[in-house]
Formats: structure tokens, sequence, C-alpha cells
């Protein structure tokens, strides 16, 4: 023993011998939990957090809300001051983002683009969650013949040519920002109710709902408290989905002459006035649109992305 | 299996039925007549018109008239363009928009399923990295934003395409590109996930320790497999693309349905509008039915005929 010690000295001076000394198992510093447990929404945060991609699309997002919020204050210019002998203008200190052929600031038309398209998108999304929820949630929970009507119904909504309905209404009820939304609600809402129902199928089936049902809960309230919690990682990431393809639905519609009207700036119609004038070597006309509407796809896709790896890590790949 | 296609052509006529009459209600829910909007005609005259379109008779007569019309294939006249039937507008935009589609649909399948796979076997390297963010840019760039870029780059500073109509394979291919870039994104990015999903299971290692080459092990084991997510938004991918007509054709001036559409649309001519939606639907619907049966062939384990696993 001695001589090994001794060994171990002649090894290593630098390190003490205190090191060597072997630690007492105590039962109840085994037992203590070191780190803080993290509920599933700080981890799912922490997924998200070390996700490059998703990150800048968050950033970019919130700058393009306050580009939208704010953008207009600090510009001198209005969205429809017309300066005829401003025409067509390129980019420069005073026009950011150039004129239009109505000697229009591009600049502050592409900010109320932005407010209408983050408007129509979040909208839409709002909506689809309040009907899908209510409506999956009910099928699901509860199920048998109920479930089955429900979800022929939802079967021959789910054929229909979503733009197709969408356009007829827009025909129907004459253009306008309100007309594009309930056009978009329509038959916006059958994909979250499809995965509401599914979550709900599969989750109405665990003990904590069982248990919730023996203590004599109410539907309702076992809806509200047991199941949709469980359920908002999968309805999240949908409505993020949800929110570009009703942005790409309003600016389809504004580009082919269905959306919203003439005064008013819209990405859709700011890219259409555009387009006429392409061969003229307008380019900014159209550049700035179009760029803003695909940034703010992109910043949508792969937020929604990292928030489907972040808030269901099973099916991380 | 008979009993199958039995309940799904129910289910379709009856889908289109409500298309039908859903779209027939809502277009006469708009109000005024169409005659009585720019001209001031004479009163006769426009009498004579509403009663040449059958107008002047009851809803519930039109409607049932339509119906009868539509069983014998006749979607009406044209109210706009007052010697051309919806028939012979479809009759000639038609074949156009089907190429189209059918060689965007291509296209994209080619490319997307390349893309995708190639991403799979490099997982997490350079390549997947690449392809993947060629994915999502493709899915976030709207199609009408595509071709305008398209014009501009190819068109505009470097004259290599031309613009406009349809009339050679030179000017089909902006159109096609323009078209392809949104499925082609959708199917790499299925086909990238359900190939890594495939790749780890048991068949493919046993497939490698019997020393399969691995082109084989790609193609006819993972690939069959992997293929099947793809199938199933085959059917809402064609919808798109269908949709993505109407603008695409707008854009590049093609003689096809979409843009028969589209002017419709500008000019309220509702039997045009109203042909045009019944006869997309039905082309979506039946789209929907092929996929399906496609489903079954390529995973026999799906049985058509039994009830779905809930």
């Amino acid at each position: 023993m001695e001589l090994r010690k001794q060994e171990a000295q002649n090894i290593s001076p630098d390190v003490p011998n205190e090191w060597f000394v072997p630690k007492v198992r105590n039962k109840e510093e085994a037992e203590a939990v070191v780190r803080p447990s993290l509920s599933y929404w700080q981890d799912s945060w922490h997924r998200l957090l070390k996700n490059k991609l998703a990150m800048a699309g968050l950033i970019f997002l919130i700058l393009l809300a306050l580009l939208a919020i704010f953008g207009p204050i600090f510009s001198t210019h209005s969205v429809e001051t017309q300066k005829l002998a401003e025409q067509n203008l390129p980019p420069s200190s005073k026009y950011w983002f150039g004129t239009d052929d109505l000697g229009r600031d591009v600049f502050i038309r592409t900010c109320y683009g932005a407010r209408i398209s983050l408007f129509v998108g979040l909208m839409a999304a709002l909506i689809d969650f309040i009907i899908g929820v209510v409506y999956g949630g009910l099928s699901g929970y509860k199920g048998g013949r109920t479930d089955n009507l429900m979800m022929r119904i939802i079967e021959i909504l789910y054929g229909l040519p979503y733009l197709l309905v969408v356009i007829l209404v827009m025909v129907v009820i004459g253009p306008g920002l309100t007309t594009i939304i309930l056009a978009l609600s329509i038959t916006g809402w059958v994909g979250m109710a499809r995965i509401v129902r599914g979550q709900v199928l599969q989750i109405k089936n665990y003990e904590f709902v069982l248990a919730s049902k023996t203590f004599g809960t109410k539907t309702a309230r076992i809806i509200r408290k047991n199941l949709l919690p469980n359920t908002m990682g999968p309805i999240i990431v949908q409505m993020t989905l949800t929110i570009p393809s009703a942005i790409f639905a309003e600016a389809f519609l504004s580009f082919i002459g269905l959306g919203i009207q003439a005064p008013h700036a819209s990405w859709g119609v700011m890219a259409n006035d555009g387009l006429s004038t392409i061969l003229s070597g307008y380019w900014w006309r159209l550049f700035f649109p179009t760029m803003f509407i695909s940034l703010t796809m992109f910043a949508f896709n792969v937020l929604g992305d990292g928030l489907q790896d972040a808030l269901d890590p099973k099916l991380r790949r | 299996m008979k009993a199958y296609f039995f309940k799904r052509i129910i289910a379709m006529i009856i889908t289109l039925w409500l298309i039908i009459t859903g779209t027939f209600f809502l277009m006469h829910s708009v109000p005024g007549s169409p005659f009585n909007e720019e001209r001031t005609t004479n009163e006769a005259i426009q009498k004579n018109l509403e009663s040449y379109y059958q107008l002047d008779k009851p809803l519930i007569v039109q409607y049932g008239n339509y119906l009868k019309a539509l069983v014998k294939l006749d979607l009406g006249p044209s109210i706009k363009k007052s010697s051309q039937t919806v028939n012979d507008m479809l009759g000639r935009g038609f074949p156009v928009s089907f190429e189209l589609g059918m060689y965007t649909l291509i296209v994209a399948l080619i490319s997307g399923l390349i893309l995708g796979v190639v991403a799979a076997l490099r997982h997490n390297g350079i390549i997947d990295y690449l392809a993947m963010s060629i994915a999502v840019l493709g899915i976030s760039i709207p199609n009408f934003v595509m071709a305008t870029v398209l014009i501009q780059q190819l068109a505009v500073n470097l004259p290599i395409f031309p613009v406009a109509t349809w009339s050679s394979p030179k000017h089909m291919v902006l159109p096609i590109l323009a078209l392809a870039t949104g499925p082609m994104a959708i199917i790499a990015r299925l086909t990238r996930t359900s190939m890594l999903e495939v790749l780890t299971q048991d068949y493919i290692k046993t497939a490698k320790a019997k020393g399969l080459s691995p082109v084989k092990i790609v193609f006819k084991h993972a690939l069959r497999n992997a293929l099947l997510p793809v199938v199933t938004v085959l059917g809402s991918l064609a919808a798109s693309i269908l949709t993505g007509t109407f603008v695409i054709e707008k854009i590049f001036a093609i003689p096809g349905m979409g843009k028969y559409f589209v002017d419709s649309i500008n000019n309220r001519d509702y039997p045009v509008i109203m042909g045009t939606t019944v006869f997309y639907s039905a082309i979506l619907i039946f789209m929907l039915l092929l996929v399906d049966i496609a489903y079954g062939v390529l995973d026999p384990r799906i049985k058509l005929h039994k009830k779905e696993a809930k």
C-alpha cells in the first residue's frame, strides 16, 4: 500500500493524494436531481434555439412584422400619393425601393403589402384553428357514428380543389380582404380538423383521460384540459404551415386580379403591375414584392419545419 | 375489389354532384343579369337573350336543364363570346393544358425523386443540405414568381428562350420549369424522409449482407417502398399543378384551359366559369381515384376491398 502511493507520487508529483480518496456513496445525494427539470415547452424551445435556420426564419418574421407596423412611420412618403413627375425611378436614397408608374413609393407599398399578407395569413390560421379544433376534437372524441358522419363530410370537402373554391367564392362575393379570408377559411380548416381528430383518437385512450372520466368530468372540460394541451404540438406546426399557403393564396388571387383591388397595395398586385413593365427594365417594381413574398414564405416554412422537429423529437431524422 | 370500386365511384358522383350544385347556385346568386351591365339594350332584345340562355325560367328549372345537359356532356353556351360553347373552349384549351400539366408532372417527378434519393444517400452531407435547401426554396417561391424570374433571366437578360405562346418545344421550357419547381420540391422532401426511414429497415441490411449491388438495393428494394408516401401526395400535387396552370398560362400567353378560365372570371362569363369548374373538379376527383389504385398496386399489403384500418 505504502509502496503504491509512493509510486503514484513519483509518477505525477502534481496530483495530490486527496484525489484518490474513494467517494462515500450517499443515498440522498444520489437521488437528488441536479439539473432543473424542463417542461415539454421549455425543452422544445431549447431544441428550436439550436436550429439556426428556423431561428433565422423567426427573426426575419419578427423584423417583417416590425416593418409592417412601424415601417410607414419612418418614411416621409405615403402609400397612395402619386407624383407623376417621379415615375419609375430606380432605388435611391430618397426612394429606397424606387417608384412605380404612378410615382408611388415602392418601399411603403411593400410595407403595406406585408401588413396585408401577415394579416391574411394570421387570420386564416386563427379561423382554421378554431373550426378545425372544435370539429376535429368533437369528431375524434365522440367516435362511432358521429365520427363516421363527420369524416364523410370532411372527405367530400377534401376532394374539392382548394384554390378553385376560393376563386369561385371570390367571383361571387366580389374581391376584397374580408372575402379572401372568408374564402380561405371555407375549406382551409379541413386539414387541421383531420390532424386534431387523429391526435384525439390516440390520446383519448390514455389512462389519464380515463381517470378524468371516472371522476365525472364533463366532455367539454376533458377536451379542453386533457386532450387539447397534448395535441398542441402538431396543431402549432399545422398553423405555421397554413400561414404561408394563405399568403400564397392571397398573392395568387391578387396576381390574377381577384384579390386586393387597385389603390391598396398587396405583394400580388405589385408583382402583377411589375410584370407588365418587365420589358422596360424597371426591375425593382417586380423584384421587391416577389422577393418579399418568397422570403416570407421561406421563413414560415423553415420555422414550421423547425417547430416540427422541436415539438416532436420522435419524428426527428 | 369490385365492391370497393363501386363505393368509390358512387362517392365520386356524389362529390361531383355537390360541386355542380354548389357552383350552380353560387353563380346564380350573383345579383344582376349578365346582360344589363354595360350596354343598355332594347327590352325586347334583352328578353330574347334571356330566353335564349333560359334565364327567364325559374331557378330550379334552369338547374334541372343544366343537369340534363351535363349528363349529355353539354356544358352550355358562353355568354360573352356568343358564337362559342363551353365545350368548344375546353376542347381547344384542354389538350394544351394537359400537355403542359403532364410534362410538368414528369419533370417534377424525375427531378424530385433524383434529388430526394441523392439527399437520403448522402444523409447530413453537403449534397443533402444543398438538395434540401433547393427544396425549401422551391416550396417557398410561388410559381408566378418563379415564372417572372425565369422570364427576366432567361428571356430578357439572356434571350435564350422565347416567352409567349406554345408552338415549339423551346417555348415549353420556361413554363414547365416555372410550374415544376414547387411539386419537385415537395417530392424531393418526401422522397428523402421516406428513403431515410426505409434505408434503416432490416431487409435493406439483409440485401446488403447478401452482397447485392448498391444500385440494385436502392432501386429495387428501397425506392419501391419509399415511393408510397410520394404516391399519396400525387393527387394533391396534380391539383396544385392544375391551378398553377391558370397563372402560368396567363403569364406565358399559352392558349390553354387556364387562360380561358381566368379570362372568363374577368369577363364574368358565368357558364364558362361553371363549366370549367365542373370539368376541373371531375379531372381532380378522377386523379384521386387513380392515385388510390396506384397505391394498391405498389403496396400489396394495402387491400382496397377491405375496410380501411382505423
